[in-house]
């Protein structure tokens, strides 16, 4: 048996009459990486803003690394590592400022910065550009660089908000790359996404349609289940039936 | 604590960066006290008067009763003796002293004219001027009424004496009027946009996830503007010393440490803006809207707030800059202490504490 990382039961968050998510429960091992799909507005965001303690709970129980998601929030921000689908990096900064500054407001040691910057460099190839305004490199590796920094305090879990909108298929399959090594690291990778072939990546994937978990397996499993070639296919099949769009 | 300073130094990166921003915050001040040479002057109404009368006879009741009765003025105070002038200006309720030479009457009729003084606090030019004028005018119609029953004309002389500021320089009004101007406008505005922008380019996100305390998160964006702000005080200080030839009659040490105060008083209210506005764009317009306009239109050194309607008058008192043009005024000027102006110093105090309780509870709000 596997360690379990998050583990949700029946978390539900209602803002007045709606309930964005309605009584959710998934548990994810360490090491996995957990696809969580969803159209817009079927409550991928809210559920993860309540696992990074961000967002308390309506109802509903869930940990975090071992952490209650009422009461220990600041143990898990401790743990956790977070990057959103807009850039987390301040464009103004250089390459190396981005990294000190976010790996110092984690409260890590200088030389442990140090030693740390001069390996993801080395790692992302960068270190001709370590002297760059972040604003003057490609939108791929922004992206890249922005994961780096947020799993640089060796988090136990990563969350990542649609981390590849708008990049090319090869820089995606670069991005997948750098995930695929930090799941081997023992990260656990949490990632919402809106890409089906990224589904596929994932080694469990859960799809929520109106605040629900509809499904939740291994891709394989799913499309076995729900008679389908690919995931495009079972993600069309679950979420025709939305009655939600807004985001 | 290290936290801190990271922080503090990534936002001086930001400043020091943006080029354009910086050459504006540094030479704001400099243009604005310069270009603010000519501040406007309005009718006033019923400023409070005190009366030496060293005569006491027919004649110095006579004028007192005509000038207690214009619409203009009100006798405030009966003064005794010469050091009395000078206490009754230091409360700053009095605009003008009027003084009665002895034997006013008898000097009037047997030498065919007298002297009245007309001493006024000119730490406020426009004020002055133009009071000095309505009492003159008023004299000047008790004699000519005079004049009608009798042959010989005779003559009132008023001598007119500008307390503070002998010259009648615009420059001791505007400068106190351009530093609470540009310290609501530096400090406040700065802040605000300083911390919409975390929000706008989404980096705020990360920072509530990661384990920054959301007190060293607000304590840090706003340490560096508020360094900012004390340089830009320094700045007009130097400007107002050197070209304008306006003195710091008190003591530099308290000037510098009201302006702290109101600064900080500037960096609470940008901080409270941050919590309601979402864009840079808002943030900048809501900071021009709600801070400069009120500083400009209320906050005494333009229009002066005796005359205008009551309502705005009550409204004025919640103008941070108000209260921080009235210690200036005092300090820098008149240079009065401490004990002269700590009333208006716990009014900054208080909103300072106020704006920072509630900005603060609003954030925590904002990460549940």
């Amino acid at each position: 048996m596997k360690e379990i990382v998050i583990k949700a039961d029946g978390l539900t968050k209602k803002f007045g009459d709606f309930i964005a998510t309605n009584a959710i429960s998934f548990q994810v091992e360490k090491g996995e990486i957990f696809g969580f799909l969803g159209a817009n507005g079927a409550g991928k965001t809210t559920a993860m803003r309540m696992l990074c303690g961000l967002s308390i709970p309506s109802s509903g129980k869930a940990t975090v690394a071992g952490f209650d998601v009422y009461k220990e929030t600041e143990h898990i921000k401790q743990n956790i590592g977070y990057m959103s689908q807009k850039f987390s990096l301040y464009e103004d900064l250089t390459v190396k400022e981005n990294i000190r500054f976010y790996a110092g407001i984690y409260g890590m040691s200088r030389t442990s910065i140090k030693e740390k910057m001069t390996a993801l460099l080395a790692q992302l190839q960068m270190t001709a550009e370590e002297n760059t305004l972040v604003k003057a490199l490609p939108l791929g590796w922004k992206q890249k660089l922005a994961f780096s920094v947020a799993i640089l305090h060796e988090p136990k879990i990563v969350f990542l908000d649609e981390p590849t909108g708008g990049v090319d298929p090869v820089t995606r399959r670069e991005f997948w790359n750098l995930i695929y090594e930090a799941a081997a690291n023992g990260i656990t990778v949490f990632v919402t996404t809106h890409y089906m072939d990224e589904a596929e990546y994932c080694d469990r994937v859960s799809i929520m349609v109106d605040g629900v978990i509809e499904a939740l397996d291994t891709p394989g499993n799913l499309k076995t289940i729900f008679n389908a070639a690919s995931m495009d296919d079972v993600f069309l099949q679950l979420a025709r039936g939305a009655k939600r769009t807004a985001d | 604590m290290k936290q801190f300073f990271i922080f503090v130094k990534k936002e001086f990166y930001h400043i020091f960066r943006d080029r354009k921003s910086l050459l504006i915050i540094i030479m704001m001040p400099i243009v604005q006290i310069i270009l603010f040479g000519f501040a406007l002057t309005n009718e006033i109404k019923d400023s409070n008067i005190a009366i030496l009368d060293n005569a006491r006879d027919e004649s110095s009741a006579a004028i007192i009763q005509r000038l207690d009765a214009s619409r203009y003025f009100n006798v405030y105070k009966n003064l005794q003796t010469q050091q009395d002038i000078e206490t009754a200006f230091k409360t700053g309720k009095v605009r003008l002293v009027v003084v009665f030479q002895p034997k006013f009457q008898e000097s009037l009729l047997h030498t065919n004219h007298a002297q009245i003084q007309l001493i006024a606090d000119a730490s406020d030019p426009n004020t002055a001027t133009t009071v000095t004028n309505y009492a003159t005018n008023i004299i000047g119609d008790y004699q000519q009424q005079l004049n009608e029953q009798l042959q010989v004309p005779l003559q009132i002389k008023p001598e007119i004496r500008m307390l503070y500021n002998p010259q009648l320089k615009g420059a001791y009004n505007f400068v106190p009027g351009v530093m609470a101007m540009i310290l609501i406008l530096i400090a406040a505005m700065m802040t605000s946009v300083a911390i919409v922008r975390e929000k706008e380019i989404n980096t705020m996100e990360v920072i509530l996830v990661s384990p920054l305390k959301p007190l060293l998160f607000i304590l840090s964006k706003a340490i560096p503007y508020i360094v900012l702000s004390l340089v830009n005080v320094v700045t007009i200080l130097i400007v107002s010393v050197t070209i304008l030839d306006v003195p710091i009659n008190g003591s530099l040490f308290l000037l510098m440490a009201e302006s702290l105060l109101f600064i900080i008083t500037a960096v609470s209210l940008g901080l409270m803006i941050s919590n309601f506005t979402k864009t840079q764009q808002e943030a900048q317009m809501f900071s021009l809207m709600a801070l400069l306009l009120p500083t400009l239109l209320l906050g005494g050194f333009m229009f002066p707030i005796e005359s205008m309607p009551l309502p705005l008058q009550v409204v004025s008192n919640i103008v941070p800059s108000k209260w921080y043009y009235l210690i200036v005024k005092d300090v820098m000027i008149k240079g009065l202490g401490f004990s002269q102006v700590w009333k208006e110093t716990l009014v900054l105090l208080g909103m300072s504490l106020f704006l920072l309780a509630v900005s603060f509870k609003k954030f925590k709000i904002r990460l549940s």
